[in-house]
């Protein structure tokens, strides 16, 4: 097994659009790395990059200590797992997981062997002899990754493998995922847009716009400490608030005139200078009393079962607060959020970088 | 929701589907009738009188050698044509299908033979192979092969093949590319991880997704075989030299229209028209069940 190493790698289509833009990480041996990012962020680029089915414009790709960017991509030692599957639909199941064994002259009763025990796990033993058509699309999804794992890669490869199925199979499979990956150790790079996916999947979280990296960390890092206003947005659902805001002086800024206390304030800001302001929807508390409040006023309320999101307006601009069921009245017009000074993030409103203590 | 225009009455229904059926009652039905009909006639040498002579007329064809010769040629001529058009056209394809530059003035221009005329075409490869003028066929013989399409019925065959085959191949191309671009790209690349080379990734996952094209593709060569080549025949070799490029459809016009013998003739038409009734059903059978995978 191996790790992935990045070193500013490029991707640079005709017509000089440039789909990623220098991008270096490091993949340790055996973890689970989630890109994520909107779509067009270039992070399918990189991964198809990194099998080797899109040529590298500049920088350099490394499998282990192979660089790998003249390598053909059935010699990478990779197996990937596509979106919409792509099994061989003329083949059966079997067939479908015996094909790149048998390309690389496997013998008989070693392809036989390892098939099945790939089927063992991914408990589709009885469906070996269907074709791809006749099964449904959690089983199809098994399948694909039945042909990864029997190869024994170094490194798996995913390409938004989850996005095709319903909601309910998608969590499920994420759960199975994630314990194969586990089982198995190998060093895997997974692509998604879906940040719950992202969230729960990965040990290192690679955040991505517009073909940059906004953001590498463990995925409570990212949560804890979005570096940009960008990652801050992107990462938690509902999404967090930002309100404009000014500088006081060390410690305390100001939101529509209402003085809040921040723990993580890079010192040295000059007061009166523009500031956004950071609030999770989970992290204020609705109806709360304290040093640090804001006033909110409501326009409306989603039930969402276990908790309610209270939608709204604090210092003129759209605010989300979440609340358990049964704490506000659903009929609440005007609340008094409690924040507390550790949850507050700060960013430059021209760079979007945070201004955390440094 | 249903949307459906409610008509009363029959007559605008049938005003609507009068021009087609005019057009196949009069251009199908009514010829392929008369050729059934005519089947079981013999008309006397100066077409003034016919009797009827019930099934005299195809006892008489399979009774001839020279039925069997025009059997055997189609034969030969059918399958060399549609081998070497679905396979130029596979290998155009394949290589169309690839993003190169010019891609698109190279689709274009592949498909232009298909526009041309049968005998056009024909007169085309006939010049070209003419064994004293031809810009191709006069150098074979300058360098000493004895070439000539007018004497040697091998030579006249090679000359028909080349033509039908130029003028099909477009068509093949087209059903080809449509096939190729039909087949989703991850299972190509998904082929190229699992360590299949250029090669065997086209025998072993390209070429079974497109068996069905190749299947129609078939039935459809060998139809145009069969029929369309009529014009090339006619006018590269005419049937020769010495009826050795006589195919069946060819010998249908030499029997009845040069040779006067209606009955024959028409015997012969009704034949073909159950070949390619059968073929049809072949083809629907197969395309409605998609055995193919």
């Amino acid at each position: 097994m191996a790790g992935v190493t990045l070193d500013t790698v490029r991707k640079i289509y005709a017509g000089n659009v440039e789909a990623v833009k220098g991008v270096s990480l490091g993949i340790e041996d055996g973890s689970f790395c989630v890109l994520v990012g909107p779509s067009g962020c270039g992070k399918s680029t990189l991964l198809r990059m990194i099998a080797g089915l899109e040529t590298i414009s500049g920088g350099e790709v490394k499998i282990g200590d192979r660089v790998v960017n003249q390598v053909e991509p059935a010699d990478r030692d990779i197996a990937m797992v596509f979106q919409n599957y792509a099994l061989y639909p003329h083949m059966s199941v079997y067939d479908n997981m015996a094909y790149g064994l048998k390309n690389r002259k496997t013998p008989k009763d070693e392809i036989e062997k390892r098939v099945k025990e790939a089927a063992r796990i991914l408990a589709i033993e009885s469906f070996l002899a269907r074709k791809p058509r006749q099964l449904s699309g959690g089983q199809r999804q098994r399948v694909a990754m039945g042909r990864a794992i029997v190869r024994k890669p170094q490194v798996f490869l995913f390409d938004e493998p989850l996005s095709n199925l319903d909601a309910k199979l998608r969590v499920q499979m994420r759960v199975e995922i994630k314990r194969l990956q586990r089982a198995l150790g190998v060093t895997s790079i997974y692509v998604t847009h879906d940040q719950v996916e992202a969230m729960t999947l990965s040990d290192k979280l690679v955040v991505m716009s517009g073909g940059q990296i906004e953001q590498v960390g463990t995925p409570s890092e990212v949560y804890r400490r979005p570096e940009t206003r960008f990652v801050a947005t992107f990462i938690g659902s509902p999404p967090m608030n930002i309100l404009p805001g000014t500088v006081e002086g060390p410690g305390r800024v100001s939101v529509g005139g209402q003085s809040i206390a921040v723990t993580d304030m890079r010192e040295g800001l000059t007061p009166g200078s523009a500031i956004e302001v950071g609030l999770r929807p989970e992290d204020v508390q609705a109806g709360g009393t304290g040093a640090s409040t804001l006033s909110m006023d409501v326009d409306f309320v989603e039930e969402l079962g276990a908790t309610q999101l209270f939608h709204g307006k604090v210092a003129g601009a759209e605010f989300i607060v979440q609340a358990s069921t049964g704490q506000l009245p659903a009929d609440t017009r005007k609340l008094t959020l409690a924040v507390d000074p550790a949850n507050v993030h700060l960013f430059d409103p021209q760079t979007t970088k945070r201004l955390g203590r440094v | 929701m249903e949307k459906r225009a409610h008509i009363s009455g029959w007559t605008l229904p049938l005003l609507l589907i009068l021009p087609q059926m005019a057009i196949t009652v009069i251009f199908f039905y009514w010829p392929a009738s008369q050729a059934i009909w005519q089947s079981f006639l013999r008309e006397d040498a100066f077409g003034l009188a016919s009797e009827f002579v019930g099934f005299e007329n195809y006892v008489a064809l399979f009774e001839q050698p020279e039925y069997y010769r025009a059997m055997g040629t189609t034969a030969i001529f059918s399958s060399l044509v549609a081998f070497f058009s679905l396979a130029v056209a596979l290998l155009l394809a394949t290589q169309a299908d690839k993003n190169i530059r010019g891609g698109h003035a190279f689709k274009t221009l592949l498909i232009w033979p298909y526009a041309v005329a049968p005998a056009i075409a024909g007169v085309l490869w006939m010049f070209m192979f003419h064994p004293t003028l031809g810009t191709l066929g006069r150098p074979l013989n300058v360098m000493g092969y004895n070439w000539n399409p007018m004497l040697d019925g091998k030579d006249a065959m090679i000359l028909l093949v080349l033509s039908a085959t130029w003028k099909h191949v477009s068509y093949n191309f087209l059903f080809f590319l449509a096939g190729l671009q039909a087949i989703p790209k991850s299972v190509i690349e998904a082929g190229a991880i699992d360590g299949a080379g250029p090669f065997r990734r086209f025998w072993t996952i390209i070429f079974p997704l497109l068996s069905p094209t190749t299947f129609f593709l078939l039935v459809v060569t060998i139809v145009y075989v069969f029929f369309e080549t009529f014009g090339i025949i006619d006018a590269v070799t005419g049937g020769g030299p010495a009826g050795q490029t006589t195919t069946l459809v060819y010998k249908v016009y030499a029997d009845g229209r040069l040779g006067g013998d209606l009955g024959g003739s028409a015997a012969q038409s009704v034949i073909l028209m159950v070949i390619v009734i059968a073929l049809t059903a072949i083809q629907f059978r197969y395309v409605e069940r998609k055995v193919q995978y």
